[in-house]
């Protein structure tokens, strides 16, 4: 085990894949010298060189479509799209390509990428660079959609992202990178993706996370101890596949739910859990299914308004509190 | 005519009429599609390619099978050419469990990746950057002299996306022969209307491509277009542009009906057809005789029939196969 940051285990990770496959490559705006606009793949282009590590023009579409390309001819490829905001750009190559490719042509073509974006606000960054878009791509069948909220999973995921053999958009929180925690050594670790992961354990609710949010909610969780309740907080790390079996198994017990996402709520991953619990989990259920997630506006920039529309531990408890009532 | 004039041409005389057969199973397999969509025994809808054969025909001859070619929503001429199966193709038209997609792509997704035909799309312009990527995964990471010939209309020219690729392609010098089948028209719409010039060859410039404009009905014209460019690209010489100025004879969709077609040009395009002038030629040559000709149409029509009674015959895939090949397996990694 080393102690290191979410950006630190994503680099690590990315280099050592690397280094097992002599053809993997990495495509984005400023990824090679400059480091990334984030500075996620500082040093790699030093290592990898021009083609491995590869500045691209600002045209999300050449990006996306040229991994395309390279992962259907047998090269597996990773995309970054500096802000999840811009998948709006380039949307058809993700959804209508990426997806889809693999079964329109009956499985002829593997499409094996990994989409590397990053989502997230409480970053006074208005509202075309705050979004959490994953609701987008999870609709779509073909992606799988991954969320890590610490750096072990965040190199644990990604590893099994890489070597999914399909379509990966994988979401990193901005606010997160400098997050620090213990990643192990192996670099053959791998985090399955469709496996969910409680974070903390507890008996009377089940807070269903995502992302930071998972921070969040265990942040409310301690609170709520205070005030007597015992919240278990569960981290699902992939939407895609998406972990039922978990979430199931932890509302059996607790018999009470609240889904947290930072994504607006109408539409969301939250909307998808409580009508799982409606369909699957009804039996289990003493209370009303309660969402957390942002006030359905665009995200704003002066900060007293971004913190009123996105998620709060205060939000979180006030959820649970209407959730046990 | 003396035996040693004669003879250094009948490689030639041979591929000339390999390529005529190849532009009439072309024509003769949508003109086929077309009948069996109008009586209503294809799902769906078909985009024909009549009119066009010379390009796909022309810039295939040229292309080993290891190189790869993208394509578009009227994609069944590029499939064959390409060295596609027939029979897999007319199946897949069918939605039937043989076809080439397994019946799930249909005939604006037909692909054998047997011969590195990479798919047809439904998407104008979105296989553009596919084709610039996989040119990139042969050229800059695998380092094959592989070459993609990338087709689109003129239609594609105004999307952002070939905009994004010609770029790319030209920036990094890849092997990408860009096949522009410029007939005009996209859907109802007259180029000129929208674009603000019919020379789509000038947009090719400003991304440091070479670019030609030639007549795309003129076989032996794209043939040797196709074979400069494919050189160069193979070479690391970097992209080509070529404008294939054609004339599609068929609505952009079957069953729509064309009001937007000017008759005299319509009609002056329709007598510049690519298979009666190089039928022609051939036979002005001494390459072929009448007889020949019809001939080589009749042995299309066969293979055709043949093709059609085996996609009769095949079983519609069950319903439990919509839910396969959505993921596919993990990737191979390490040792």
């Amino acid at each position: 085990m080393a102690t290191t940051t979410f950006m630190g285990a994503i680099r690590e990770t990315l280099r050592q894949e690397m280094r097992v496959d002599p053809e993997l490559f990495v495509i984005g705006e400023d990824v090679g010298a400059y480091g990334g606009e984030m500075g996620v793949t500082k040093g790699l282009w030093e290592e990898f060189g021009d083609w491995r590590i590869r500045d691209a023009p600002i045209a999300e579409t050449a990006i996306v479509g040229c991994a395309i390309g390279a992962a259907i001819t047998g090269v597996r490829a990773c995309p970054e799209i500096p802000f999840g905001d811009f998948l709006g750009v380039c949307m058809d190559q993700i959804c209508n390509q990426a997806a889809k490719i693999r079964y329109m042509t009956g499985g002829q073509l593997a499409v094996p990428l990994t989409l590397r974006t990053t989502m997230g606000g409480y970053l006074n960054a208005a509202a075309q660079h705050s979004q959490s878009l994953e609701a987008w791509v999870a609709h779509i069948p073909g992606l799988k959609v991954v969320m890590p909220s610490m750096p072990s999973d965040a190199a644990g995921l990604l590893r099994s992202s890489l070597r999914d053999g399909n379509p990966v958009v994988f979401f990193e929180h901005k606010g997160m990178y400098g997050l620090k925690g213990e990643v192990p050594d192996d670099p053959e670790y791998q985090v399955p993706l469709g496996v969910a992961n409680v974070v903390r354990p507890g008996t009377d609710v089940t807070i269903v996370a995502t992302g930071r949010q998972v921070h969040l909610s265990v942040e409310a969780a301690i609170r709520l101890e205070t005030e007597g309740v015992s919240a278990e907080v569960l981290d699902l790390r992939s939407l895609v596949p998406l972990d039922t079996e978990a979430i199931l198994e932890s509302v059996a017990k607790t018999r009470h739910a609240v889904v947290v996402t930072e994504s607006w709520s109408f539409c969301g991953i939250g909307a998808e859990v409580a009508a799982l619990l409606a369909d699957e989990g009804l039996a289990h259920l003493n209370g009303p299914v309660k969402r957390v997630g942002a006030r359905h506006v665009p995200i704003p920039f002066s900060p007293p308004l971004e913190d009123f529309v996105l998620p709060s531990p205060a939000r979180i408890v006030d959820a649970v509190m209407e959730a046990l009532a | 005519m003396t035996q040693s004039e004669v003879e250094p041409r009948v490689p030639e005389a041979t591929e000339l009429t390999l390529l005529y057969k190849q532009m009439v199973l072309l024509r003769k397999f949508d003109e086929r599609v077309g009948e069996l969509f109008r009586r209503a025994k294809l799902p769906g809808f078909v985009h024909l390619y009549i009119g066009e054969e010379a390009i796909a025909t022309g810039v295939c001859a040229v292309l080993r099978v290891d190189d790869y070619i993208t394509s578009t929503h009227r994609g069944h001429g590029h499939y064959i050419a390409k060295g596609g199966d027939v029979k897999a193709c007319m199946a897949e038209l069918y939605g039937k469990e043989a076809g080439c997609c397994r019946g799930k792509g249909g005939s604006l997704h037909v692909a054998d990746t047997s011969v590195g035909m990479l798919g047809a799309n439904g998407i104008v312009a979105a296989s553009l950057p596919i084709a610039v990527g996989a040119a990139y995964a042969a050229a800059k990471v695998r380092k094959t002299d592989q070459v993609v010939a990338a087709f689109f209309g003129d239609g594609a020219t105004n999307e952002g996306a070939f905009h994004e690729a010609a770029n790319l392609a030209g920036a990094w010098k890849l092997p990408v022969v860009f096949v522009c089948e410029n007939n005009y028209y996209g859907v109802g719409t007259r180029l000129g209307a929208v674009s603000a010039s019919e020379s789509l060859v000038e947009r090719a410039g400003a991304y440091g491509m070479r670019a030609l404009a030639l007549d795309g009905n003129d076989l032996l014209a794209v043939r040797a277009a196709a074979r400069e460019a494919v050189e160069r690209a193979r070479a690391g010489e970097g992209p080509t542009f070529l404008e294939c100025r054609t004339w599609r004879h068929r609505a952009h969709s079957e069953g729509e009906q064309p009001n937007y077609w000017q008759e005299e040009e319509r009609n002056e395009w329709l007598g510049r057809d690519p298979l009666p002038r190089f039928a022609e030629r051939l036979v002005s040559d001494g390459v072929l005789t009448e007889h020949d000709v019809s001939e080589i149409d009749a042995v299309a029509v066969a293979r055709i029939d043949e093709a059609v009674a085996y996609a009769e015959a095949q079983p519609l895939p069950a319903e439990a196969d919509a839910l396969l090949d959505v993921f596919g397996p993990a990737w191979p990694v390490g040792s």
